[in-house]
């Protein structure tokens, strides 16, 4: 029973909210796209007016592009099996009945809030360094050569830090989905006879299939962004170099801004196509 | 799902539950260990787990070294500053989607949750230069208004799933006895919507705190926050380990206690109210 008064009082209310938002995001994706289709090297003769798509077309065809999207497939893939797989199997271990419960989901959720630096610093310095980390104690105990992580395996080491940061937030969505299960419905199958892997694929995982692909989109777009745990690790070198690395050494190192406004717009694009399947999802729990 | 088992398979549960999570918290625990020990202690081999001398004296040379106050306070500054703005933005704007909806409602809600998901380095250049232009680069104001911006539709929707759990009934009511908009606001939603704001409040001090991408590019040394100082210690010299876990520790030992306050608020947070 809203009123005319009470409409634009809404409206008026709405307002500072979208027109703050409609600037963040209208002012520099703009001027991104503008820089896109422009020459600009800021210290190499700054504007040198329109290329058309020439940014585009040499961004996807130098030599580092392929294997930046290579690079982010893998780590983004690798992430999510991991972080996923780990989190139904520790989601539905959490949800059995135990001691200390409430401990074991604080010790378990702790990573998710370690910043970003920090837990790239503590891995690649007190774990995997290959002289004085404490992985390096463990292979010499059993009498193997230490790895050096971050240059032989690198990859798989960026893969396994940043699955540590994220399966906490797998693992608890998972949690808050499977206390959501109907245990009747369990008991009953269990009754009719169905053995603990049935009840787990005909019961437990379509009842997990909607909280999977949230925890799947909203990962993968956080992390097709990552940023500081190679900024700090490698620094892009060892073939770590994503996309977003890639754009970034474009823009702020080698400062060729028409070029990495051009990446920038590949990867405004690349997110959104994810984000469209995202928002269906939750456009959908809106109307219900 | 609750139900009844032995006690054979409670302990079992107990005991695989408390080994994974153990494992899963080590390497928290082994940072914070370390930043008791000696450099030496540090990297022995093989490793000292708890029986060593225990010292305070890394959190005093890092202090003195580095001047921790100054980005503790960026930190704290930043995170605290652009929450409490960005909930100032919020509230009207979630109040008014919440109990006024209109047929664009769902439309905006889900445009907002839209600009989140921008790829913060596709606009790096366009902010780096219009912060030279404002004079904002390396400063604590910018700083605040960037994390204030890219959490801004994560407060908004987190407000509006908590204003859409208020009754509608008791908000008629007190029309009906003829509150006006202002004394409905502040007499009848506020007192209900109290606890929403506060898990709003802590869950983004905890992301903005943490925030490792436009901290790192957008501070040289006046404005840096903890993520950044950290960052300096990449390129250390000589034996640094227990130094290092100790300004680690001192990073991120206040927002693990927070952080285990919102468990519930992050899947609320995070999910954008699609899983409850």
């Amino acid at each position: 029973m809203a009123t005319q008064n009470s409409r634009s009082a809404a409206r008026l209310m709405l307002a500072p909210a979208v027109i703050l938002l409609l600037g963040w995001m209208l002012v520099p994706l703009t001027m991104t796209l503008w820089f896109s289709f422009r020459k600009y090297l800021p210290l190499r003769g700054g504007d040198q007016g329109w290329v058309g798509l020439d940014n585009y077309v040499r961004f996807v065809s130098s030599s580092s592009f392929w294997p930046s999207v290579q690079t982010t497939l893998i780590i983004v893939g690798g992430v999510l099996v991991i972080t996923v797989v780990f989190g139904v199997l520790l989601a539905l271990l959490l949800d059995q009945p135990m001691w200390g419960q409430g401990i074991v989901r604080i010790l378990v959720i702790a990573p998710f809030f370690v910043m970003p630096t920090v837990s790239a610093l503590v891995w690649k310095n007190i774990f995997m360094d290959p002289v004085n980390g404490l992985f390096a104690h463990l292979w010499k105990f059993f009498g193997a050569t230490p790895i050096e992580w971050l240059s032989q395996a690198s990859i798989q080491s960026i893969v396994m830090i940043v699955s540590w940061q994220w399966l906490p937030f797998a693992t608890l969505i998972l949690l808050t989905a499977v206390q959501s299960l109907d245990g009747d419905q369990l008991e009953a199958s269990e009754m009719d006879g169905a053995k603990p892997l049935q009840r787990f694929g005909y019961i437990i995982l379509p009842h997990l299939a909607r909280a999977i692909t949230i925890v799947v989109l909203i990962q993968t777009i956080f992390l097709l962004s990552i940023f500081a745990e190679i900024f700090v690790t490698t620094g892009g070198a060892f073939g770590t170099k994503t996309l977003t690395y890639l754009i970034f050494q474009r823009v702020l190192e080698s400062q060729n801004i028409g070029l990495g406004s051009a990446g920038g717009i590949y990867a405004v694009i690349l997110a959104n196509i994810v984000a469209i399947f995202l928002m269906r999802i939750v456009g959908k729990n809106l109307d219900a | 799902m609750a139900r009844k088992i032995t006690n054979n398979r409670k302990i079992i549960n107990t005991a695989a539950a408390w080994g994974i999570g153990l494992l899963i918290f080590f390497p928290i625990l082994w940072t914070i260990l370390t930043s008791f020990k000696t450099e030496a202690t540090a990297i022995a081999d093989p490793p000292v787990f708890l029986f060593f001398d225990w010292t305070m004296e890394n959190y005093s040379v890092v202090q003195e070294r580095s001047n921790y106050g100054r980005f503790l306070w960026n930190s704290i500054f930043i995170a605290g500053g652009s929450t409490i703005l960005g909930i100032i933005v919020a509230i009207p704007a979630a109040w008014s989607m919440a109990f006024v909806p209109s047929k664009r409602t769902k439309d905006i809600l889900l445009w907002m949750l839209s600009t989140k998901m921008l790829p913060a380095v596709g606009v790096l250049y366009p902010i780096y230069l219009l912060f030279i232009k404002f004079g904002l680069l390396d400063s604590v104001l910018g700083l605040t208004i960037v994390l204030m911006l890219i959490n801004l539709p994560i407060i908004v929707w987190m407000l509006y799933t908590y204003f859409r759990e208020i009754p509608g009934e008791i908000l008629e009511a007190s029309r009906m006895d003829g509150a006006s908009l202002k004394s409905e606001i502040l007499y009848v939603l506020t007192p209900m919507a109290v606890p929403g704001i506060a898990s709003t409040l802590l869950l983004n001090f905890i992301l903005a705190w943490n925030e490792a991408f436009w901290t790192l590019n957008l501070t040289a040394a006046k404005a840096a926050p903890l993520t950044a100082f950290i960052a300096s210690y990449s390129s250390p010299e000589g034996l640094f380990y227990a130094k290092l876990s100790a300004a680690s520790t001192m990073a991120i030992a206040p927002i693990l206690v927070l952080g285990w306050f919102s468990q519930k608020q992050l899947v609320r947070g995070l999910t954008f109210g699609a899983v409850k």
